[in-house]
C-alpha cells in the first residue's frame, strides 16, 4: 500500500450519514479500501473503511456503528492503509473482538506479523489436494459424508436445532488417525447471543482445549458492521497459524446468516440494486471471499478447514445465504427439524448432506476399501425407505411387500442406531460395524451399491468367524 | 498514448478522466502498479473500467494508460496442459513470482517466451498461402500443433526455416517483408472466422451412457447442465473433460471452487485417454478463475477459454470446451453492471445477458477451417448454469435454454438417493437424435433410436404408474404394469446410474452400452411374452436374473453381455405356466 503524503490526512467534511455509513466531502487521495479512524463530537474514536471513492466524496463504513457522529464536528483521518491484524501464536486462548482487538481484559498481543485481513486469492496451482481423512467421530459425517483436511463444510441449521452442539463436539473429537496432534481453533462468532457464544467457551474450557482457540466475539448487541470484519480477521489469524507455524486450523464460523444480514445492510445503506430477497448481487464472490481461504499449500505442512454454522430462515434450503454457500463449499451437513422432534442425535438428515470431497480422504490405507460402498448404499437403501414412509401413511404398512417392509425396518433403525449417537466419540470401525449390521437386514442382492467382495469380506453372514 | 487520471473507484469498476481517443474494449493499465482492466463503457471523456485485479489501495488521481489494443490471448505451441488465470496469466509462473497468493499488478505472457519448440515446415520457398493455411507444425507432447498462417496475410513463401525456434522468432517470411512466428494474437471478443457451419451429425462420445445413449450432444454442438449445489454438475463437466473423444478439451473453472481445480490439476496427469493411451493433461488446457479471484477477469475467463479453442478448431481439431460455470459469468456481469448503476433486468442481471449468452453458445459449431486445404472441426460447448434454490425458472438458465441444443438436467432428488449422473430423464431432452441417426446406424445398430424411444416410454409411463401406485399402494396394479415398474428400476439402476468413481464404469463404450440397454429391453420383451403365454411375474422374479443384469456395468466383455440377452430369453421361456 502506497502512502499518497506523509502529512496525516484528516477532514471535518462529513456531509451525510445513513445508516452504517457516512460520507465525506471533498478527500484528496484517499485510496480504495483503506482504514480510517473517526473521531466523535465526544472524544470516542471509531474505525472505518472506504468503500466508494470519487472526487467529490469518500464512501465510508463505520465498523461501531454511526451513533453520535454529527456533520459538523466529527473528524475522519485517513489512515492509508487497508483493514490490518496483527498476529501472533500468543493469540491461541486469548479473546478478541470482531476487528481484533483484546476483548479478554488482557493486554494488547506483541505482533509476529502485522497481516492484511482481506487476504489474497490462494493461486489455484499452489493449492494441494485435501487427502487426510478427519475422523469427527460422528457416524453420519465420517460414514456418508467424510470430512478431509483443508475442506470447507457447513452445517445448515434451523432455529433452534442443536448446531452448536454438533459443532463443539466436531472440534472435541477431530482428529487425523495416526496423528497425535489435535487441531487449533479459530471460532468466529458472528452476531451471536451471548448465551451460545459462552456455550462454546465453556465446552472448550471443559474439554481442556481453550488454549489452542483464538476467539473473535462479535455477538449480537456489538455493532453490526464488525460482522463484515469478524471472518476475515480470523482467515488472516488461522492462515498465519497454518502456513506460518505449520497448525492443523479448523475455523469455526457462527453465524453466517448474520454475516449476510450485515451485508445487506450495507447494501442498502449504499442504495444498491438489491438481488433476491433483498442480498446483493455480489454476496456469492463477498461469501466466496471467505469460504475458499480454506484448504493447503503445497509444501506447507499446515491446513485450514472450516464448518461455517449457518441457520437457515424458516429451514428453507433454497434461501440465498444457504443456496450460495452450498454452491461454493464442498458440501453441507443439513440438521432436520423432523429428525429433531423423533429424537436423532445428532438430528442430521443424511439425504441432502454431501462432502465433495470424500472420495480423497477414504478407500483402502486411508479409512476401509469398502467404505464407498457402503456410503453408496447406505443412502440408497435409506432414500427407499423414506420414500416408503410416505406410502405406508397412505396405503397403510399391510400393503407393503416383504421386502419394502424390511426397508422401512431399515430406514427406522438406520436413523435410531446409526444416525444417533450422543455424546459418543465413533471409531470409523465402528461406524462401519453398525452399517453392515444394517445391511445384514436386507438380502444380500439388494446390496448391488457394494462390489461382491467386499459383501464376502464384510457382511455378518459371512464374515463372522465360526463359533460367533 | 492516452493517459487519464482515475476519478472514482468502486469494487472492481473504476472511471477515468481524460481518455479521449479510447475505444470501447480497450485494455487500459490502472495506477502505478499497472493493474490491467479493459474499457466497457465510455462518456465523453471519461471511460468506464473495469479492473481484472483487486483494487484495494488504488487512490484517486492515480494515471490510467491505454494501451490501444483490446483483450487478446497469445496463441501457439505451450497452450497445452497449461493453467491460466481468467486473462490468460499463467498460474505457475505467477506462483514463483508472488508465492502462494496471488499479489496484484503481476504480469506474465501467456506462452512461455524462452522455451524453444522444433519446427517442422510443411510449405517450400514459393508456395503461396492464405490465412488459415499450415506452414508447419510443432511436436507439443504427442500432439500434432499445426502453426496456421495468421489472418490479413497472404501471399508468397519466400523463407522459411526448420529447427527450434522460441515462439517470437521468425520460421517463415512472406513476399520478403512479413515475418510470421509461431504465435499469434487474437482478440478474446470477436469470434475466430470460419469458411462456414456444417450439420451436427457426429454425436460427442463421452462414454456416459445417459448422455451417448439417451440424450446425445454432437460435435460442435451445445448442451448444458442445469442444477442445484450437490447435483454432480462439476462432476458430470469433470466426466466429460476426461472422457470426450475429442483431440482437445478447454477446462473452465469459472468462479467455482479452487480444491475442485487442484483436483483436476492432480488428476488429469495421472489420468489415461482410453482411446490414445496418453495422459489426459497432454490434450488439457485449464483455465482458472476461482470464485475468490476478482469478478472482471471471470467475466473475461470463459471468452479466453472459447477462443483458445477456436484456435485449435482452425487447425481441424475437435474441442470441447467446459464452462463451470456459466452462472457465475452472469452474475460477474450483473455485479459490473450493477456498479455502472445500469437500468436492472430481471433478477438484477443487465438486459443484454441473453445476447452474451447467446453470442457465446454460437461460437460453437462443427466447420470449414479458414485456409486453402477442406479442413473440418468443432467446438463443442457445454456450460454448467448454477440456478439459485435449484429453480430452473431464472434468467440465465432460461436465456441458456434458448440457445443449446441438449439439456440434462439435473435434480435434486435423484442426487440425494445418489442417482448420479442424476440426469432427470423426464425434463432433459437432445434436439440433435435426428442428425445423428445415420452415424448411430452405421457404427453402433439399426435399432438404437427404436431402443432408445422404447425405454424412454417405459420411463414415462412409470411417474404415471408411480402417481397410482401412491394413491392405492402397488398391490393394486395388474401384473403387466408390476413388470413395467421391474424394468424401468432395471433401466434406472443398472443402466442410467454410472459411478464417475467406479474403476471398470466410469467410461462405457458405446457398443457396451448399446448392449446394456438392449438386454434389459430383451428382458422386458420376453417378460411380456411369457406373461401373456400365463406365466405370472412372480415366477419370473424368482428367476436369478436381477443380480446378472445388476452386475453388467462392471462386466468388460462385450459378448458376454450379448449373451446374456439370449440366455434370459431362454429362462423366462422356460418358466412353465403355473396350475
Amino acid at each position: 500500500m502506497k502512502q499518497a503524503s506523509l502529512v496525516t490526512r484528516e477532514y471535518r467534511t462529513v456531509d451525510y450519514v445513513s445508516g452504517p455509513l457516512i460520507f465525506v466531502e471533498n478527500v484528496r487521495g484517499a485510496s480504495y479500501g483503506e482504514m480510517v479512524k473517526i473521531r466523535l463530537r465526544s472524544g470516542e474514536e471509531r474505525t472505518g473503511q472506504v468503500l466508494d471513492i470519487s472526487e467529490e466524496h469518500a464512501v465510508v463504513q463505520v465498523f461501531e456503528g454511526t451513533r453520535g457522529i454529527d456533520t459538523h464536528e466529527t473528524t475522519v483521518r485517513f489512515l492509508g492503509e487497508p483493514a490490518r491484524i496483527n498476529v501472533s501464536l500468543d493469540m491461541l486462548g486469548r479473546v478478541f473482538t470482531g476487528v481484533g482487538k483484546a476483548r479478554d481484559g488482557r493486554p494488547d498481543i506483541i505482533p509476529e506479523a502485522v497481516l492484511d485481513i482481506a487476504g489474497m486469492p490462494i493461486n489455484p496451482s499452489a493449492r494441494d489436494k485435501p487427502a487426510d481423512f478427519i475422523q469427527t467421530g460422528m457416524s453420519a459425517i465420517d460414514g456418508l459424508d467424510t470430512l478431509v483436511r483443508g475442506q470447507k463444510l457447513p452445517i445448515f441449521s434451523g432455529a433452534g436445532l442443536p448446531a452448536s452442539k454438533l459443532a463443539a463436539q466436531i472440534a472435541r473429537q477431530a482428529k487425523v488417525l495416526g496423528e497425535g496432534e489435535q487441531f487449533a481453533v479459530v471460532f468466529v462468532a458472528m452476531g451471536i447471543t451471548h448465551k451460545e457464544a459462552s456455550f462454546f467457551q465453556r465446552d472448550f474450557e471443559r474439554t481442556g482445549a481453550l488454549d489452542r482457540v483464538v476467539f473473535f466475539m462479535n455477538l449480537a448487541d456489538d455493532p453490526t458492521v464488525e460482522r463484515l470484519a469478524a471472518p476475515r480477521c480470523g482467515l488472516a489469524v488461522a492462515e498465519f497459524l497454518a502456513f506460518t507455524h505449520d497448525l492443523h486450523v479448523l475455523v469455526i464460523l457462527t453465524d453466517m446468516i448474520n454475516y449476510a444480514e450485515a451485508l445487506r445492510e450495507i447494501s442498502t445503506a449504499r442504495e444498491e440494486v438489491p438481488g433476491r430477497r433483498g442480498y446483493p448481487g455480489y454476496m456469492y464472490t463477498d461469501l466466496s471471499t471467505i469460504y475458499e481461504r480454506a484448504g493447503r499449500l503445497k509444501g506447507k505442512k499446515g491446513s485450514i478447514t472450516q464448518i461455517p454454522i449457518l441457520t437457515m430462515p424458516d429451514d428453507d434450503i433454497t434461501h440465498p445465504v444457504p443456496d450460495l454457500t452450498g454452491y461454493i463449499t464442498e458440501g453441507q451437513i443439513v440438521l432436520s427439524r423432523d429428525l429433531f422432534r423423533r429424537g436423532a442425535d445428532p438430528p442430521v438428515d443424511a439425504l441432502p448432506c454431501l462432502s465433495r470431497l470424500m472420495n480423497l480422504g477414504i478407500g483402502p490405507g486411508k479409512t476401509r476399501e469398502d467404505h464407498r460402498g457402503v456410503a453408496d448404499q447406505l443412502y440408497a437403501s435409506y432414500a427407499y425407505g423414506r420414500d416408503l414412509r410416505r406410502l405406508v401413511a397412505i396405503v397403510g404398512e399391510e400393503a407393503l411387500t416383504e421386502l419394502d417392509k424390511k426397508y422401512l425396518k431399515f430406514a427406522d433403525r438406520f436413523e435410531k442406531e446409526f444416525i444417533t449417537q450422543g455424546d459418543e466419540d465413533r471409531s470409523i470401525e465402528r461406524t462401519f460395524a453398525i452399517a453392515w449390521d444394517l445391511f445384514s437386514l436386507l438380502p444380500v442382492d439388494e446390496l448391488k451399491r457394494i462390489k461382491r467382495e467386499h459383501i464376502a469380506k464384510y457382511h455378518p453372514a459371512h464374515a463372522r468367524p465360526a463359533g460367533e | 498514448m492516452i493517459t487519464g487520471t482515475i476519478l472514482r473507484i468502486s469494487g472492481p469498476v473504476i472511471i477515468a478522466r481524460g481518455m479521449k481517443g479510447s475505444k470501447m474494449y480497450d485494455v487500459v493499465k490502472v495506477g502505478e502498479e499497472a493493474l490491467r482492466g479493459e474499457i466497457i463503457r465510455l462518456e465523453g471523456e471519461e471511460a468506464v473500467i473495469q479492473v481484472y485485479e483487486d483494487t484495494t489501495g488504488l487512490l484517486v488521481g492515480e494515471p490510467v494508460v491505454n494501451t490501444e489494443q483490446p483483450l487478446s490471448v497469445e496463441l501457439g505451441p505451450g497452450l497445452l496442459a497449461s493453467i491460466y488465470d481468467g486473462v490468460q496469466r499463467p498460474l505457475p509462473v505467477l506462483k514463483e513470482k508472488s508465492g502462494d497468493f496471488i499479489a496484484r499488478g503481476i504480469y506474465a505472457p501467456g506462452l512461455d517466451r524462452e522455451k524453444k519448440w522444433e519446427f517442422v515446415p510443411g510449405l517450400r520457398k514459393g508456395d503461396t498461402v492464405v490465412p488459415g493455411d499450415i506452414i508447419g507444425t510443432v511436436a507439443e507432447y504427442h500432439f500434432e500443433h499445426r502453426i496456421l498462417v495468421p489472418h490479413g496475410v497472404s501471399g508468397t513463401v519466400t523463407d522459411i526455416r526448420s529447427g527450434s525456434f522460441t515462439v517470437e522468432e521468425t520460421v517463415c517470411t512472406i513476399d520478403g517483408k512479413t515475418n510470421l512466428s509461431m504465435m499469434q494474437y487474437w482478440p478474446v471478443r470477436i469470434p475466430r472466422p470460419i469458411k462456414r457451419k456444417l450439420d451436427p451429425v457426429l454425436p460427442l462420445i463421452t462414454g456416459q451412457r445417459v448422455f451417448d445413449c439417451i440424450f446425445p450432444v454432437t460435435k460442435g454442438g451445445t448442451a448444458m447442465i442445469p442444477g442445484g449445489f450437490g447435483t454432480g454438475k462439476t462432476v458430470s463437466e469433470q466426466t466429460l473433460a476426461k472422457w470426450s473423444d475429442t483431440q482437445i478439451v478447454v477446462y473452465i473453472g469459472c468462479g467455482e471452487r479452487g480444491n475442485e481445480m487442484t483436483d483436476v490439476l492432480a488428476e488429469f496427469p495421472e489420468l489415461i485417454d482410453p482411446r490414445t493411451k496418453l495422459p489426459l493433461i497432454e490434450r488439457t488446457i485449464l483455465i482458472a478463475n476461482t470464485s475468490n479471484m476478482p469478478v472482471a477477469a471471470r467475466e473475461a475467463s470463459i471468452y479466453t477459454g472459447i477462443t483458445i479453442a477456436e484456435y485449435f478448431r482452425d487447425m481441424g481439431y475437435d474441442v470441447a470446451l467446459m464452462a463451470d460455470s456459466t452462472s457465475r459469468w452472469g452474475e460477474a456481469l450483473r455485479e459490473v453492471s450493477g456498479r455502472l448503476e445500469e437500468m436492472p433486468g430481471e433478477e438484477g442481471y443487465p438486459a443484454y445477458l441473453a445476447t452474451r449468452l447467446s453470442a457465446f453458445y454460437e461460437r460453437a459449431g462443427r466447420v470449414i477451417c479458414v485456409g486453402t486445404a477442406e479442413r473440418s472441426g468443432s467446438v463443442t460447448v457445454v456450460g454448467a448454469v448454477s440456478p439459485p434454490g435449484g429453480d430452473f425458472s431464472e434468467p440465465i438458465t432460461q436465456n441458456t435454454l434458448r440457445v443449446v441444443g441438449t439439456f440434462w438436467a439435473l435434480d435434486t432428488n435423484l442426487a440425494y438417493r445418489r442417482h448420479f449422473p442424476s440426469v432427470n430423464w423426464i425434463k432433459s431432452y437432445s434436439l440433435y437424435l435426428d442428425f445423428i441417426g445415420d452415424w448411430y446406424v452405421k457404427n453402433v445398430s439399426r435399432d438404437w433410436r427404436e431402443l432408445r424411444e422404447k425405454a424412454m416410454y417405459l420411463l414415462q409411463k412409470e411417474v404415471e404408474l408411480q402417481e397410482i401406485v401412491q394413491l392405492v399402494g402397488p398391490d393394486a396394479l395388474p401384473e403387466s404394469e408390476k413388470a413395467i415398474l421391474d424394468v424401468t428400476r432395471m433401466i434406472r439402476e443398472d443402466f442410467l446410474q454410472q459411478s464417475a468413481y467406479s474403476d471398470t464404469d466410469s467410461f462405457c463404450p458405446v457398443e457396451k452400452q448399446y448392449q446394456m440397454l438392449k438386454v434389459i429391453m430383451e428382458f422386458y420383451e420376453s417378460v411380456n411374452t411369457a406373461m401373456s403365454r400365463g406365466v405370472s411375474l412372480r415366477q419370473i422374479q424368482a428367476l436369478p436374473l436381477r443380480a446378472g443384469i445388476g452386475r453388467m456395468k462392471d462386466e468388460q466383455d462385450i459378448d458376454a453381455i450379448r449373451k446374456m440377452s439370449v440366455d434370459i430369453a431362454q429362462q423366462i421361456a422356460a418358466l412353465e405356466v403355473e396350475k
